[in-house]
């Protein structure tokens, strides 16, 4: 008789294997140059583009962190992240995603900082996005450990200490990226993507069989949570819905690995279908996971000391080797989210930084071996960070998220309005992430009667007033303000064409 | 209508179905509809119907905005 510790340990390992074989093949397939490693030449096609893109917002954040949440405050979250990635993201993937498609295609840029480097003639500028866009990719890739650790927890309770899983993780993808490349990493999102949705629908039938049906469920809930039923209350106040909805939806269209996604479709046919598609597969995967969480609650789940509520459940109602498999494909999402992460964050580093400011003469050869030096670094120092678990999996995500929020609108700004100067970027991205960073590390002081450094200011999250100083720092200072001489302004509006 | 008179109406159509993919007039309603809150039945129908509209967007109005800024 295996035990049961076994079966689990068994069945994420397989899973893992099973990953790291297609990222083999695809390396196989891939051509050593940048563009190919960063961008799989440009070739990526709908169904791969959205899963990949897909996978990469699925992360511990979404698939453990979403349904801790809900478990503990409501499935109210499923309408925060259903406005977020399914409707402002697929509006942000129109407005900055076909845009930067057709720059990047007409110049040949790969990064979001190459960009804007470019656009504004300033290595100066290009190096402030990826050092500014690396700060906040490191919490979001931390994150990622954190959720293995205690996906791991939960679902050996406890057997297998925090540690071990994050380190699992940690090894599994520097592996993975340094041998597959960009390839590799979108056939296994689609590979995840695809897996998770099926196996998250067969967690939530399976629950609900065992549970005596969703009726029973929500009376459950009705009689042990009756105010998670109603829109609202508790955590969830309006400003906190649309103030989540939008720092997200923002941050995650500045996110490294997405936004280098904008560059990769082969087509713009690719971006049409998945614009639309987006709203669909999101309320398909947001709604089982969230509602688990939010089940649990109503059950009366009692979830140990760090662990994550959804293996919790799933050992309490469902056969031992099925918890393991909706894990290992929760563990998968996280790889993939990491792989692009780390992936992603290795071209700003390499292009944006190494190479404009210590290195221009270096060989693609040795590009290529700094990148995956860089990537099993900042890998292990997140790992280490990770150890200290300096937040809920929603807090740190959310802070991350924040942060990158804060680059948006300049960066739309930029893409739109042709009179933006190379001042009023530095103004605007610059001035915004000091507001932000402020409120992150400095504790709240009291001020009279108001509180300087705090949560919210009348209500709303600080990220939110950081977004507003920041385009109004960029538009206001580009208007003050003559371009410089080396500045293209045209760069971003003319011989633009739809194919 | 004038090309920017339809950008308009786009740029509408996009905040309604931002605003209304929470049902704010059912706040602090608690009725249960097969299992599910009523407020998540709307949330599922909507983006069932921004998934269309999107569909819509893509096929007729795609590059609005985007190409061509020099008309």
């Amino acid at each position: 008789m295996v035990s049961a510790l076994g079966i689990q340990l068994g069945v994420v390992g397989a899973y893992l294997v099973v990953a790291l074989a297609v990222g083999l093949l695809a390396y196989r397939l891939t051509s050593r140059d940048a563009e190919d490693y960063y961008l799989a030449g440009r070739s990526i096609g709908t169904v791969v583009l959205l899963f990949t893109t897909f996978a990469t917002l699925l992360s511990a954040f979404t698939f453990f962190g979403g349904p801790d949440l809900a478990y503990r405050a409501g499935p109210e979250w499923i309408l925060v992240m259903g406005v977020m990635d399914g409707v402002l993201f697929a509006i942000l993937w129109y407005v900055v995603g076909y845009k930067q498609w057709l720059v990047g295609r007409a110049h040949g840029y790969v990064t979001l900082g190459e960009m804007l480097g470019d656009r504004f003639g300033s290595t100066r500028l290009r190096a402030v996005v990826a050092v500014v866009s690396l700060f906040w990719l490191f919490p979001y890739v931390m994150l990622q450990q954190m959720g293995a650790g205690e996906a791991i927890v939960g679902l050996t309770n406890g057997m297998v200490p925090y540690w071990a899983g994050a380190a699992g993780i940690t090894v599994f993808m520097i592996a993975y990226v340094v041998i597959a490349g960009l390839r590799g990493v979108a056939w296994t999102d689609t590979l995840q993507g695809l897996f998770m949705l099926g196996v998250v629908w067969l967690a939530v039938g399976w629950v609900a069989t065992a549970a005596g049906g969703p009726t029973a469920l929500s009376n459950a809930l009705a009689t042990n949570e009756p105010e998670f039923l109603a829109l609202g209350g508790g955590l969830y106040s309006p400003q906190f819905i649309i103030s989540s909805a939008v720092t997200i939806a923002f941050g995650v269209a500045m996110f490294p690995q997405i936004n280098q996604r904008f560059f990769v479709a082969k087509s713009s046919a690719v971006l049409k279908r998945s614009f639309a598609l987006w709203p669909v597969l999101v309320v398909l995967l947001f709604v089982p996971a969230f509602i688990l969480g939010t089940w649990a609650a109503g059950l009366g789940i009692t979830v140990p000391e760090g662990a994550n509520v959804l293996p919790v459940l799933l050992n309490e109602y469902t056969p031992v080797w099925f918890a393991a498999l909706v894990i290992a494909g929760a563990m998968a999402a996280m790889m993939s989210s990491s792989d692009s992460m780390l992936l992603s964050g290795s071209s700003y580093f390499t292009r944006d930084l190494y190479r404009p400011f210590i290195n221009p003469d270096a060989s693609e050869a040795r590009e290529a071996w700094l990148a995956r030096i860089g990537v099993a670094l900042f890998a292990t120092l997140t790992f280490v960070a990770s150890l200290f678990r300096p937040g809920t999996l929603v807090s740190v995500g959310d802070t991350a998220f924040g942060g990158f929020a804060q680059m948006a609108l300049p960066v739309i700004v930029a893409l739109y309005w042709a009179k933006t100067t190379r001042t009023g970027m530095f103004a605007g991205i610059l001035g915004s992430q000091a507001f932000y960073l402020a409120h992150v590390f400095v504790p709240a002081i009291e001020v009279g009667s108001m509180t300087l450094f705090g949560a919210t200011y009348l209500t709303w999250d600080y990220a939110l007033w950081g977004m507003a100083l920041s385009a109004l720092l960029t538009v206001g200072v580009s208007a003050m303000t003559a371009a410089a001489p080396e500045e293209n302004q045209s760069r971003f509006t003319d011989g633009l064409r739809a194919d | 209508m004038t090309r920017v008179r339809i950008d308009y109406c786009w740029v509408a159509v996009f905040a309604i179905l931002v605003t209304f993919a929470v049902p704010w007039f059912l706040w602090g309603d608690s009725r249960v509809f097969a299992g599910l809150p009523l407020w998540l039945w709307w949330h599922i129908g909507w983006m069932g119907l921004t998934a269309v509209v999107f569909h819509l967007f893509a096929r007729t109005a795609w590059d609005r905005g985007i190409v061509g800024e020099g008309r």
